[in-house]
């Protein structure tokens, strides 16, 4: 009896264990999907940012705002190295030409972003220079990269944390782009 | 070139860690001894091959060789030449080699000096060593590489992130990394005796300089990284229970627990299977601190480039070993049956006492730290833990352990009574009261810092008494009393030095935690503030470069109550060009009594604001923990624990289980 229960007792620590990894498991799965945003469902906040590019466009409420299709909106920044990952699936995503892409440069310096632009390809339609990271705030940015889809009316439907993966572009963004353009 | 020969040295590293883990394994399980002394020129070559990966690499970062992607994401030509060599270490791939080296040089310890071990428990040791070898190169060459080249090279680097550009980065991560992979080395020991089926006092012997050495390490390293957080981080806290500072805490609860059940398994042969379990849980918690570090499932202001598919691999090199482990410990623990009884009031007792107190309180930490993750896994709700339930559970556990931990030094083994120890219980209670009422005078309340006070002040006064008891102080006359002083063990000296160490630190996380007073407001050059008793004056600010920094650097200084120049501080807001950001360099006057501690910020209409704290007892938190690893240090200088000697005469004396004949 002593001797099965000294069993069961040093089987515990195993299966405390087991429990935790399986749980660790399904949490990394979730996380880099599921960081909620209260903005989510929201529309986006008012914000006007100049352009990052001589002669370029700049990014405002009122153009996400406008009633045009669902738009991509990146956060990015030059110093940021999972950005430079993820250039080259944005500029796929460009080139596919049914996808609007609009970005947030955030805390960078424009000289920096320009060449980060010139080096890895510029995907973005508009892009709007958020050098104080003022308005990343009301967007609720975190940690850059972050990716959002916002729809024609400029609710946010989808926000993304942390790089995209090709994985990520066709089970969540593409979804979510073609939902919000119908 | 060079960083080609590092690679290859690294799959060396890990073909010689495949044989390591597996041919002494099978030499011990056939007796042969050819087989089972292939561990040890492995083990040593192991620590060749690493090493070249892990210079070249160094090599890479201080020629600031941009075809190597590791350096081009993390250094910079404008990078001073302390942190181009500490920045080694400042990337995800470097501080996993860096881990890696460090296995790598424990393992070739065991092998240079292990001369005093059996045969075939230092073959298994050593096998148990190269399989978490083999995990973490395995981890490096297919996740993590730090030797992929880039073509074409870029013109510049990155550069390191401003705030890890600090000397904290040469001295934080090595200690840390010291204590997480010291602790690989107990758990080697454990599997290696839960395979030979033998836990024994000369086993607990054998474990016991590896806990004390991973424990002192550990113990510095967060002493260090709290110290770095309080003076970089500019807002004057030292602890925050982030998740990747309780990261290093578990395993510390943990690894203390152990380092205490090992003393009661080595003298008295008790508590075995509870002994290896520590051993087991210690590092498995090292473990998941690396996970919880580097998969992303936490976010925190530690985290590395989030990266899943590495987390995937932490995660599954967790479950082997942990999982593995724990299988292991099932099949053999419940035949691990420990000798000695022991009396409720004893030594034994008291240190079961600890043991459950700080596996507690390692859980408690445990569950603060994961919970938000669990809950979040389950139910998809999103919660954040944050101070506050540590500080209503974590605490609450810390003052028996204290109370408790002043009185088990004074009992003897197997069976104690309290009316033995009334003298030193007056002095004891008369001293914590005393100064109690004081501090309660001066400050004026709050009564639970003060209750946190005496504390600190009980278990200091404990091992003063317990000090003055051994050494027959106040009876004897001096001379003996010093001769007796210097008889003393030095494991005993060592745990009073730790332990009054860690009162120190009490008093230093309550004084400053209570009574920090604090100004803030906008300052033009000229004009002063006032702060309990210390005037600030601001004579100047003005923009000064740096090596590759241009930084905004303000000239204070403080006058005392009695109109001396206490201190002239220049606190800096320091922005970086590569990459680009702002860093606040705290400006820290350290006395005995308190610290002074200023910050500066970019100036609105030509005034600064300006943040000025006075911390009392600030210093003694890092001192008092300095002042733990330090007893360690010196219990760890021991006769008895020194590798060598002294075993093969004790060895005759108290184990047959030395010379595992197995029948």
């Amino acid at each position: 009896m002593a001797a099965t229960a000294r069993r069961l007792g040093a089987l515990i620590p195993l299966g405390i264990f087991l429990a935790l990894a399986l749980a660790l498991a399904v949490g990394m799965r979730l996380d880099l999907t599921t960081i909620p945003s209260a903005l989510i469902g929201k529309p986006v906040p008012d914000f006007a940012l100049p352009p990052l590019l001589e002669g370029g466009q700049g990014l405002s409420a009122a153009d996400l705002r406008g009633g045009g299709g669902p738009v991509l909106v990146n956060v990015f920044a030059s110093w940021c190295i999972p950005c430079r990952e993820e250039q080259p699936m944005l500029m796929d995503l460009a080139r596919r030409g049914d996808v609007t892409l609009y970005a947030i440069n955030y805390k960078d310096r424009p000289q920096a972003a320009r060449q980060f632009l010139a080096e890895l390809g510029n995907p973005f339609t508009r892009i709007g220079a958020d050098r104080a990271g003022r308005v990343a705030i009301d967007w609720g940015v975190y940690g850059v990269p972050e990716t959002y889809v916002v729809d024609g009316k400029g609710k946010i439907v989808l926000k993304h944390v942390g790089p995209l993966t090709p994985q990520a572009i066709a089970d969540e963004i593409l979804p979510a782009l073609r939902g919000a353009g119908r | 070139m060079i960083p080609e020969i590092g690679h290859f040295a690294l799959i060396l590293a890990l073909v010689l860690a495949l044989v390591q883990s597996s041919v002494p394994l099978f030499g011990a399980a056939r007796r042969d001894p050819r087989l089972m002394d292939v561990a040890r020129p492995a083990a040593i070559g192991q620590l060749l091959f690493v090493a070249t990966a892990f210079f070249a690499l160094m090599h890479a970062q201080i020629v600031s060789d941009f075809t190597v992607l590791n350096v081009v994401q993390n250094s910079n030509t404008a990078k001073p030449l302390l942190y181009k060599i500490a920045g080694t270490w400042g990337s995800h791939e470097g501080s996993l080699l860096l881990w890696v080296l460090i296995l790598a040089v424990f393992g070739a310890a065991v092998a240079a000096f292990g001369d005093n071990l059996p045969e075939t428990l230092r073959a298994r040791v050593l096998a148990v060593q190269a399989m978490i070898a083999v995990g973490f190169l395995l981890f490096i060459l297919l996740s993590s590489d730090p030797f992929i080249r880039v073509f074409p090279p870029p013109p510049n680097g990155n550069g390191l992130n401003p705030l890890l550009q600090d000397p904290g980065l040469a001295f934080h991560p090595p200690f840390l990394y010291l204590g997480y992979v010291g602790f690989s080395m107990t758990f080697a020991f454990a599997i290696a005796a839960l395979i030979e089926g033998r836990v024994d006092p000369a086993w607990a012997r054998w474990v016991r300089p590896w806990t004390l050495a991973a424990w002192c390490a550990l113990t510095v390293g967060i002493a260090f990284g709290s110290l770095w957080a309080y003076y970089e981080l500019g807002w004057g806290g030292f602890w925050f229970w982030d998740p990747v500072e309780n990261a290093s805490l578990m395993p510390w609860l943990a690894g203390t627990a152990l380092l205490h059940s090992a003393i009661v398994t080595e003298k008295r042969d008790a508590l075995r299977s509870w002994t290896v379990l520590l051993a087991i849980l210690t590092f498995s918690l090292s473990l998941l601190g690396t996970f919880l570090v580097r998969s992303g499932v936490l976010t925190s202001v530690h985290a590395f480039a989030v990266d899943p598919a590495r987390g995937v691999f932490v995660l599954g090199l967790m479950v082997i070993a942990v999982g593995g482990s724990l299988t292991l410990y099932a099949i053999r623990a419940p035949s691990l049956q420990g000798g000695g009884l022991f009396a409720p009031i004893s030594r034994e007792a008291g240190l079961v006492l600890n043991n459950w107190l700080l596996a507690t309180a390692a859980a408690t930490v445990i569950i603060g730290t994961l919970y938000p993750l669990l809950l979040d896994a389950l139910t998809g709700q999103q919660v954040s833990v944050g101070p506050p339930f540590f500080n209503k559970t974590f605490v609450p556990l810390m003052v028996p352990l204290v109370i408790a931990m002043a009185l088990g030094p004074m009992l003897p083994w197997k069976r104690a009574d309290l009316a033995g120890l009334s003298a030193r219980l007056r002095f004891m209670l008369a001293v914590t009261v005393g100064v109690a009422l004081f501090v309660w005078g001066v400050s004026g309340g709050p009564i639970l810092p003060v209750l946190g006070i005496g504390l600190g002040v009980w278990l200091i006064a404990g091992v003063a008494a317990d000090l003055a008891t051994r050494t027959g102080l106040f009876r004897v006359g001096w001379h003996e009393s010093l001769r007796r002083a210097a008889g003393l063990p030095r494991a005993s000296w060592g745990m009073s030095i730790a332990h009054a160490g860690f009162g120190i630190a009490i008093l230093g996380i309550v004084a400053n935690t209570t009574w920090t007073q604090s100004y803030q407001g906008l300052l033009r050059p000229g004009e002063h503030a006032e702060l309990d008793g210390y005037t600030l004056t601001l004579g100047s600010a003005e923009r000064v470069p740096g090596p590759n920094y241009d930084a905004l650097r303000a000239d204070m200084t403080v006058v005392g109550a009695r109109g001396r120049v206490v201190a002239r501080l220049h606190p800096e807001q320091r922005d970086y060009a590569v990459p680009p950001m702002q860093t606040t360099e705290a400006a820290i006057h350290h006395r005995l009594g308190a610290d002074l501690y200023a910050v500066v910020g970019s100036p609105q209409d030509g005034a600064f604001p300006v943040r000025f704290y006075v911390k009392p007892l600030a210093p003694w938190i890092w001192g008092g923990a300095l002042i733990m690893a330090l007893g360690g240090l010196i219990s760890l200088s021991d006769r008895r624990l020194r590798v060598g000697a002294p075993v093969a005469r004790r060895r005759v004396k108290d184990a047959p289980a030395a010379h595992p004949a197995r029948a």
